[in-house]
């Protein structure tokens, strides 16, 4: 007798205990003499339900989840039985509805396929995109990804395609492809599980974006606290390298293109585009004033394209089914599709990939089922400690970069944290400028300094010293560090503080709960 | 880990010089030979890439992830961000700090453990999460992480 089922080796799998699943499994199968053979793929993203295990029938795939290695006997009777009846059984996988309502591009394969398997790949559709880019030619591949509509998924949301153009015309060799896989924002986990269930979709993106601007050489920035990905991405750099989809005739394209890996330190701040630039130059991870545009002078001065993992790995699809199948999804100016990631005390969290336009509330409480304590929500950050905090009255927002920059938030890399009703909101926004304070650069003063003396503020606030007038310096020092900053971490830092501040003043001690102006 | 050998840290020096802008890439490799970036790693690190210690120090200061000196026999970094903080992460933090007698940083008397906070693993649906000895753990609870730290030190 003999079997095939599919066992993530994701990270937040392993985390729960993956790999004890599978040594029971196998030893369960060998004490029977039965052939099991297990396949380690990517996540499907249903974290509630790692480690998730798959059973290859005649119907497709059937889960059971959450599993345990002390299931291994029970779970081999119904894996022999072909899917058979067993009480962690979920149904067939596709019919999961968190899994149903997914509109899935960049994910398509993660999670289905083995990652280290390029024959898998290209079965499942991979490489087609960079067929479809080597007929099109390097203007035309510009012209496809621009008007996909495609914006820049780290969270600036700037236009791909734009960026390529710029760095295709601009002089000088060498070029290069720099994709940022810093991605330090809590609640954020898709570039990890890309780079883990996908790898060689985001080497197929880079390749194509590479043919695009003239590129021979990428690097992948990747945080260090994601071993696991780049063991991953390298095994795939390697794989690709020896079957010539890397190297000096990629594809038999005449074109030279190749890429190296590079490890970040712990520094929350090499997330920043130029930050991360100083960084991959070896040097302390400083931001750099703009201009020049890293399109014009980046990398060691040359002409350089830095995209997120989630821009790059959608591409592929946007040159394989055309830019109109990808722009006719979503909403104004946010077109096809964001992987949306579902965080923190949320019953059902996980990834969930859909085109731009969901509600924050339909995000929340339908999708993720609400909070995993059973507790009311009462706050949701969205997009990372330097996003905003979202009370229930605002759960109207739609998923959109130019409506949650209009309610003084942004969606930045797609994480959304919810929290329940045990949050004191104060302590968020304390934690936000102490974040800032350890994670800044110190390049600008109201960031190096200003977030040490908003933990201050803050503090005196809640201790109900000069209440009024210590809420007016916070305010002032929000509106400095805003205007004051050259990036993100300086600029961005007032959002957590002040939307915790304007929607939850019962948390800062305000009398009559009344709204600080 | 090995105790300092210069000629073993100009190897691992010489043997990434040449790469683009290689202060990460040797201050990783030092790091992962020897455990800690000691001052002698420092001058070495300065004299083959021509710059000043002073700039070395400045690289090996600004990165969280390198340390001054020898960490614990395990390292557990437990996750002080925002997603965890929504499961309870502050309190198991404090919880593992009272149990091992150590803040942030610390590492315990006998040497066993050293404690660091860590901004996010990517494991934010499965938190509280931490990495222990580089290996990811989810669902994290006082219980399980005494576990764990059972498992260590035994």
């Amino acid at each position: 007798m003999s079997a095939r089922v599919y066992l993530p080796r994701d990270a937040a799998a392993l985390a729960v205990g993956a790999d004890d699943v599978a040594q029971a499994l196998s030893a369960a199968a060998q004490r029977r003499g039965v052939t099991l053979e297990i396949i380690r793929t990517g996540s499907r993203g249903l974290f509630w339900l790692e480690p998730m295990l798959e059973v290859a029938t005649s119907e497709g795939r059937v889960a059971y989840g959450p599993v345990e290695a002390s299931d291994a006997e029970t779970l081999l009777d119904a894996i022999l039985a072909g899917g058979g009846p067993h009480r962690l059984r979920l149904g067939p996988t596709e019919a999961i509805p968190f899994l149903k309502r997914q509109t899935r591009l960049t994910f398509a394969r993660c999670g289905i396929t083995d990652p280290l398997s390029l024959h898998d790949y290209r079965a499942a559709g991979g490489y087609r995109g960079l067929d479809r880019a080597l007929s099109l030619g390097p203007a035309a591949i510009v012209e496809t990804v621009v008007e996909s509509g495609l914006r820049g998924r780290g969270g600036a949301g700037f236009p791909t395609g734009i960026k390529w153009r710029t760095a295709r015309e601009a002089v000088g060799q060498p070029k290069y492809i720099v994709c940022n896989a810093d991605e330090g924002d809590s609640g954020t986990y898709a570039d990890r599980m890309i780079m883990e269930g996908d790898p060689f979709c985001l080497i197929e993106g880079m390749t194509i974006a590479a043919i695009a601007i003239g590129a021979a050489k990428g690097f992948i920035y990747i945080r260090s606290e994601y071993p696991h990905a780049i063991a991953t991405m390298e095994a795939a750099l390697a794989i690709a390298r020896r079957d010539g989809r890397l190297g000096t005739n990629v594809a038999g394209s005449g074109h030279a293109f190749d890429i190296e890996i590079r490890v970040g330190a712990g520094a929350y701040v090499c997330g920043e585009e130029t930050a991360l630039l100083d960084s991959l130059e070896g040097k302390r991870g400083m931001v750099r004033a703009k201009p020049p545009l890293p399109a014009h002078r980046g990398l060691f001065g040359r002409p350089t394209v830095v995209n997120n993992v989630l821009s790059l790995a959608a591409v592929p699809t946007i040159l394989a089914d055309g830019a109109d199948a990808y722009r006719d999804l979503g909403m104004g100016r946010s077109r096809g599709t964001m992987p949306i990631q579902l965080a923190g005390n949320v019953r059902y969290g996980g990834l969930f990939e859909t085109a731009f336009g969901v509600t924050l509330g339909g995000l929340v409480d339908d999708i993720g089922g609400g909070t995993l304590s059973g507790r009311p929500v009462r706050a949701v950050q969205v997009g990372g400690p330097l996003g905003a905090y979202f009370p229930r009255a605002l759960f109207d927002t739609p998923f959109d970069y130019e409506a949650f920059a209009q309610r003084d938030g942004l969606i930045g890399h797609g994480g959304v944290v919810v929290f329940d009703d045990t949050v004191d909101m104060a302590y968020q926004a304390r934690f936000a400028m102490e974040f800032c304070a350890i994670e800044s650069c110190g390049k600008c003063t109201p960031c190096r300094i200003g977030s040490t003396r908003g933990v201050e503020v803050i503090d005196r606030i809640v201790r109900g010293e000069k209440r009024e007038a210590n809420l007016a310096l916070l305010e002032d020092l929000c509106g400095t560090l805003k205007f004051g900053s050259l990036c993100a971490l300086g600029g961005f830092t007032p959002y957590p503080v002040m939307s915790a501040l304007r929607y939850f003043p019962e948390d800062f001690g305000a009398r009559n709960g009344a709204v600080p102006a | 880990m090995p105790a300092w050998q210069e000629a073993r840290a100009r190897q691992i020096i010489e043997a990434h010089r040449t790469v683009d802008g290689p202060a990460l890439v040797i201050l990783h490799a030092l790091q992962r030979e020897f455990g800690f970036i000691s001052d002698e790693a420092v001058a070495l690190v300065a004299d083959a890439l021509n710059l000043t210690r002073a700039e070395v120090h400045g690289i090996v200061t600004f990165y969280h992830d390198f340390r001054r000196e020898p960490a614990g026999r395990h390292v557990l970094k437990l996750c002080r961000a925002e997603a965890c903080q929504a499961l309870g992460g502050e309190r198991l933090a404090a919880h593992g700090q009272s149990r091992l007698g150590i803040t942030w940083g610390g590492t315990t008397a006998d040497g066993g453990v050293t404690l660091e906070p860590v901004f996010c693993l990517g494991l934010c649906a499965s938190g509280p999460a931490a990495l222990i000895d580089g290996r990811p753990v989810g669902r994290l609870d006082a219980a399980r992480l005494d576990r764990l730290l059972d498992e260590v030190s035994s």
